[in-house]
């Protein structure tokens, strides 16, 4: 492919996660490329969504975790200790599995991130919100309805919210872990068509379950097992032509 | 015959025990309204007693019982509210500290008021010099609601998902605006109860206050002037035999001052909720 020579947007260098005593994740190298969507497949505890959640720093709330290597966001380690935490996560956004709105109307959902950096403004506020909402293709819907409480929405739309109040804060990277886990086909259908449209825009990250999702919507996939990175190469490859035996087990779904 | 009948029994002693509940509110209630509405007029609560509460009103301990409560809420909402967020949000779960301040909480909220008031008279009104004061009653009062008011902002704040600090941190939001912004708000409404809860607890209180704020009749102007409740004035009108009527009247209006309480809680916990 074209890209094959381009820098990684995140660059993994022999990465190592603990908790506690516990080893996660065994030496991870990886490289995840700029406006492309990688997928992450494997079976439940597998490591995916803790690797996932050393992009951002998530996993530092847990007591007792320990992270060894480096990754890298362009050319800034993120492991480096005099790092910025804030700066990171507001380049690099997260969609969890469960759409979490907070208790607050549609509007001040998205306007969270942006306020917290420390716009102030209302009409360039209006502006970020209409925007987001707009890229999360949730505007149409819920247009005239700003003012209202989140948690009314549906399902599939506190996604997309989720997914808007992220883009509010315009990251580089975001990354979705399970993201359609909780919704219902029609919704996880709407999810897909919107992660291909942001692909032009952000580099993503998807830990997914569903291989078929993986194989819709990636132009990469990395296979964990056991919290190690079993096979990494571009999603057609992987899935046509898996060249570990572990993975062609997992994929024609021997096990998982 | 066992199933169907064992269920109407159940059903009927269910059904019985909240009825018995509501019974004796509803006739502790129209007791004291039958009492006390007499004595209870424009005069009785606008003027200041006289002749040691036998005759006048008894806008005086109104005033003090509101000062009082409000000195009490004034220091425990705050440090109460912010222990719980330690507690809940920054202590380690392995933390002996927390274990500490759990167990000691838990500890107080079961000692008798009786103790918090020797406690308060030996420390505010004579070691620290305070006298019987408004403020070394206040103060007495915050200790002994202190750990409702934690307890309870504990729990609210426990009951916070939390997905909301995960989202909010990936966002980039520090802790403290984390808390600030949505786990408070979110929680809000279980700490709101708390401190009405605690309020009624300080408002009848009469033990603790009566050792430390003492028992003047004089019009509280100051934190360190020292006041009567409404509470205590009741005990007094009614333990010095100086008028039962009047110790009915005072008492109407404590149970008009709590369900006041009660309402405007309901109002401000509905109106939160119709946001969300």
């Amino acid at each position: 492919m074209k890209i094959m020579g381009q820098d990684g947007k995140i660059r993994v260098k022999n990465l190592n996660l603990y908790y506690n005593k516990f080893q996660a994740l065994y030496d991870i190298n990886t490289e995840f490329k700029q406006n492309r969507v990688t997928a992450l497949i494997g079976p439940s505890g597998c490591g995916k969504s803790s690797f996932l959640r050393t992009i951002n720093r998530l996993n530092e709330l847990i007591e007792g975790t320990t992270t060894e290597g480096q990754i890298y966001l362009d050319k800034m380690p993120i492991y480096d200790k005099d790092l910025d935490v804030v700066n990171l996560r507001k380049r690099v956004g997260m969609v969890f599995q469960k759409p979490s709105v907070f208790p607050f109307s549609i509007y001040e959902n998205v306007a969270y991130g942006p306020k917290i950096h420390g716009i102030k403004d209302r009409s360039h506020l209006d502006e970020i919100v209409e925007k987001s909402l707009k890229a999360a293709n949730l505007w149409q819907e819920i247009a005239g309805r700003l003012n209202s409480p989140a948690v009314r929405l549906s399902g599939g739309q506190q996604q997309r919210l989720v997914i808007a109040r992220v883009l509010a804060v315009e990251p580089e990277v975001i990354l979705m872990d399970e993201p359609a886990s909780a919704l219902d086909p029609i919704s996880t259908a709407r999810l897909e068509e919107l992660i291909t449209e942001l692909k032009n825009s952000y580099t993503i990250v998807i830990v997914t379950h569903n291989m078929q999702q993986a194989a819709r919507v990636s132009d990469y996939t990395g296979f964990f097992l056991n919290g190690q990175l079993v096979e990494f190469n571009t999603t057609d490859e992987l899935f046509v032509n898996p060249r570990d035996k572990r993975t062609e087990d997992y994929i024609t779904g021997r096990f998982g | 015959m066992q199933g169907k009948w064992q269920e109407k029994i159940w059903n009927g002693m269910f059904w019985l025990s909240g009825i018995i509940i509501t019974l004796i509110l509803a006739v502790i209630i129209i007791y004291i309204i039958y009492r006390g509405f007499s004595s209870v007029n424009f005069n009785f609560i606008f003027s200041a007693p006289s002749r040691a509460g036998k005759a006048g009103g008894i806008s005086t301990t109104i005033i003090g019982t509101l000062y009082l409560t409000a000195v009490a809420l004034l220091i425990a909402v705050p440090i109460g509210v912010a222990t719980a967020i330690y507690l809940e949000q920054y202590a380690r779960r392995s933390s002996r500290l927390a274990y500490l301040i759990n167990l000691t909480n838990d500890t107080l909220a079961g000692v008798p008021s009786i103790l918090f008031g020797l406690f308060g008279f030996v420390f505010f009104v004579i070691f620290l010099n305070m006298g019987w004061s408004v403020l070394s009653g206040g103060m007495t009062l915050a200790l002994m609601i202190l750990p409702t008011i934690t307890r309870t902002a504990q729990e609210a704040v426990k009951s916070v998902p939390d997905e909301y600090l995960e989202n909010s941190l990936a966002l980039g939001a520090g802790r403290w605006i984390s808390i600030k912004r949505v786990i408070l708000p979110s929680a809000l409404p279980g700490i709101i109860t708390g401190i009405i809860l605690s309020m009624g607890r300080a408002v009848g209180e009469t033990a603790a206050v009566i050792l430390t704020a003492g028992s003047s009749l004089n019009m509280p102007m100051s934190l360190t002037d020292p006041a009567r409740s409404m509470s205590v004035h009741l005990y007094i009108l009614a333990t010095e035999g100086l008028s039962l009527e009047r110790a009915f009247g005072t008492a109407f209006l404590i149970i008009i001052f709590i369900l006041i309480i009660n309402y405007l809680a309901n109002l401000s916990l509905r109106s939160w909720s119709r946001q969300t």
